[in-house]
């Protein structure tokens, strides 16, 4: 049977007092209280230590998850909880030619997107690991796009790409590299370009960041050590720092994929998912659907479409993670 | 008052207040010069949204306090941007707690009938009080036998033009005909000041300039009964096809990425020379007088006319931005909100706010169609009646679920966007009829 610990005697004037207090407490749980004799059963103790974790997981997650699942079944509108459909809102969707453009979007916008802020995510990180004068400045200059609130930032690029005032347009054109002015948000590739390029401005800084704090615990040496072997800078890169950052690399785009594939902020205010549907993605089109039209059924099977694609992603990128750490 | 002063005669007086407020509404609680007993101490909380005309918002927050002494209750007022209404309006039905009455735009009374009071007796009484209400703002609110919105107000949508560019090329007068537009169009463009127009996801001037623009040539979504998807036409097919060449010969081509204020920002700094709009252009412009000028120097509010659409084929429609108020269904103030409508929407009120909108905002009733107002400025006439011509979403069918989700997919605007991007006209008309049936199934 364990024993209660003793609290620690303070030294000084109040040190006699303590020790007599001590004396007075119980020497074994027979003699504890039957709150304390619960909580030293580490099996309770933990679960009590859980509860709050739970609580908000199954609040703020789990409640609102499966409320979506069960919406995504009914023909629930708003004020209307509706009837149990089945799959019917599904099988809907599946043959909405605006739902396969959005799904379509999606998976480009994701994949390009993820693509560009990892590539360039590297390259910052790795100009920023080196020294040189006012690295500081410029690393916390480098989070900026990351830290202004996304709706801000995208209304100054929505300036940027404004069909009659565009300052990019202004000046490519007194540059001389252009004639006409470009039509950023007008055609439809160029719309979806555009909206990518917002993207990789944005979340760059996030796996710039990240990787920057994974190359720093690569060991110099390693680095000096292949270099007077004689290998290059691109070996040294392929050989030595790529395979060290593999699983923070991997960790981090897990998180970017999730974010990318949800994103929303940023098409509503940039384009609305216009010019005829050219930049929807599943998040909006689902806020569409549910918020602007009141079918919430629809909009929540529209929502959670997403889900078995981002499952099988996730899955995927875990099973690798463990992989390679095992490895 | 304490109970021992509380005499028989007393309560009398006060129960008699309280009865004349709940059968005269408002008139009676101010004849009985008494706050009605069943309001004292609630707060009645009203949500609207940010007014184009700041001027008319602060008449609104002059009355509050007017309206709080009259009911007896604490009235309250919220305004938010209108593209965050219907979030804030699904997640208070959803939590049945949230605002007491909303401002509802659109046809949104039959989005939410289930979820908003029967306002009958206020609209009713309103209507017959002021004239009678414009049939689309009644076909609006009244869903069914029951009104479940009271209709506030509208605000018209015309041709917002540049008069001395449109003299340049010619043009006296607005053109009377599309074909007449598209024939300016082309040499306003040429000359650098192209009409501008939104074909993109936005929510006012891209259904208002689109809904219209087929109509004027025929098209239409869907038959009387609502059932039967109408818009693959040969009337349809046409408005597209006249739509590209419109858009190609006349037009910003940059407008398939505007939203609501880039065609007043194009407007106000001289790049388009029209485009269909609300009056904010001219309310903007007499706003900053100095600040928006000609590229001859003049005072650009001295430049600005309107015009109501020019004819198609089939006459002239509008899509106009009709604003309602709705009492919440869960509100537990469902009597004191109609006694604050009645009161809001009551003459003397109304004008108040109606004269600080300055035609920005036309009534609901055909009475205000007389007020002396519309002497003041004779730029704004052309809005005075512009409510006589207003169609709405959904036509020929009625104003409902269907009509609604058609509309907030941008199925219309979209339909001429594929096309102005280089769809086939009887190709996009096609996808749209495709997704028209899958709604109206």
């Amino acid at each position: 049977m364990s024993r209660a610990h003793p609290r620690p005697i303070a030294g000084g004037a109040g040190g006699a007092t303590e020790a007599a207090h001590l004396a007075t407490l119980p020497r074994d749980a027979t003699a504890m209280g039957p709150l304390a004799r619960l909580l030293e059963d580490e099996r309770v103790l933990g679960f009590l230590l859980l509860v709050p974790t739970v609580v908000l997981l199954g609040l703020f997650i789990a409640y609102p998850f499966v409320k979506g699942v069960w919406l995504s079944l009914t023909s629930a509108t708003v004020g209307n909880p509706g009837e149990f459909l089945g799959l019917s809102n599904y099988v809907k969707i599946w043959n909405d030619s605006i739902f396969q453009r959005a799904a379509y979007n999606t998976f480009v916008y994701t994949a390009i997107a993820t693509v560009g802020k990892l590539t360039l995510g590297m390259w910052l990180a790795i100009l920023l690991n080196r020294h040189f004068r006012g690295k500081r400045l410029v690393r916390a200059s480098m989070l900026l796009p990351f830290i202004v609130p996304t709706v801000l930032s995208t209304f100054a690029w929505k300036w940027m790409f404004d069909p009659t005032f565009s300052v990019l347009n202004w000046s490519l054109y007194h540059f001389g590299f252009i004639q006409t002015r470009i039509g950023w948000l007008t055609d439809p590739v160029m719309a979806l370009g555009s909206v990518i390029l917002v993207n990789i401005w944005r979340g760059m800084p996030f796996y710039a960041i990240t990787l920057l704090a994974g190359l720093q615990t690569v060991n110099p040496e390693l680095h000096e050590a292949a270099a007077l072997d004689g290998a290059t800078a691109w070996q040294r890169f392929w050989r030595i720092t790529w395979p060290l950052l593999l699983p923070v690399t991997m960790v981090v785009t897990l998180f970017s994929v999730i974010q990318t594939f949800a994103d929303f902020q940023l098409v509503y205010v940039l384009t609305g998912g216009g010019p005829a549907n050219a930049t929807h993605l599943f998040a909006t089109y689902a806020y569409q659907i549910g918020i602007n039209t009141g079918l919430l059924g629809e909009g929540a099977a529209v929502s959670l479409a997403m889900f078995p694609i981002l499952f099988i992603i996730v899955v995927i990128q875990l099973w690798y993670i463990r992989r390679v750490e095992g490895a | 008052m304490d109970a021992e002063s509380l005499n028989r005669r007393k309560f009398m007086t006060i129960s008699g207040a309280a009865a004349a407020a709940a059968t005269v509404g408002i008139e009676g609680i101010l004849a009985a010069r008494q706050a009605p007993a069943h309001a004292q101490g609630t707060k009645l909380h009203l949500l609207r949204w940010n007014d184009f005309v700041p001027a008319a918002d602060e008449v609104l927050l002059k009355q509050m306090p007017e309206a709080s002494k009259a009911l007896g209750a604490e009235v309250t007022l919220e305004r938010i941007n209108a593209n965050d209404l219907q979030a804030r309006i699904t997640a208070a039905i959803s939590s049945g707690s949230g605002p007491d009455i909303i401002h509802v735009l659109k046809n949104w009374p039959h989005l939410y009938e289930k979820s908003l009071a029967d306002v009958s007796d206020v609209a009713e009484a309103t209507g017959k009080a002021q004239g009678g209400f414009y049939p689309a703002m009644t076909e609006l609110c009244k869903v069914g036998s029951s009104w479940r919105a009271v209709p506030h107000a509208i605000v018209g949508g015309q041709i917002a033009y540049r008069k001395s560019l449109f003299e340049e090329v010619g043009a006296k007068e607005f053109p009377k005909t599309w074909q007449q537009y598209r024939e300016v169009g082309k040499k306003l463009k040429a000359k650098g000041y192209p009409i501008g127009q939104t074909a993109g996801h936005t929510f006012g001037d891209a259904p208002v300039f689109w809904y219209s623009f087929m109509w004027a040539w025929g098209g239409k979504e869907v038959e009387k009964d609502a059932r039967t998807v109408a818009i693959n036409s040969k009337e349809t097919v046409e408005s597209v096809k006249f739509a590209v060449g419109f858009w190609k010969d006349a037009c910003d081509e940059g407008g398939l990425a505007w939203d609501d204020s880039n065609n007043n920002r194009a407007f106000l700094s001289g790049t388009i020379s029209a485009t269909i709009n609300g009056a904010s252009i001219y309310v903007e412009s007499l706003r900053n007088k100095e600040k928006y000028k000609t590229e001859k120097g003049a005072l650009m509010h001295t430049d600005i006319l309107h015009a109501p659409n020019p004819a198609g084929p089939a006459g002239v429609f509008h899509l106009h931005a009709p604003f309602s108020h709705a009492v919440m269904g869960y509100s537990k103030n469902q009597k004191l909100a109609k006694d604050f409508l009645r009161w809001l929407h009551g003459k003397e009120q109304f004008e108040a706010w109606f004269v600080a909108q300055k035609g920005f905002s036309v009534g609901s009733t055909t009475d205000w169609e007389k007020h002396k107002m519309w002497d003041l400025d004779p730029v704004m006439l052309p809005y005075r009646t512009a409510a006589r011509a207003f169609r709405l979403y959904g036509y020929a069918g009625p104003p409902g679920r269907a009509a609604s989700e058609v509309e907030s997919k941008y199925i219309i605007t979209d339909m001429y966007a594929k096309a102005i991007q280089g769809m086939k006209p009887e190709d996009s008309v096609k996808w749209a009829e495709s997704e028209l049936k899958k709604i109206y199934a």
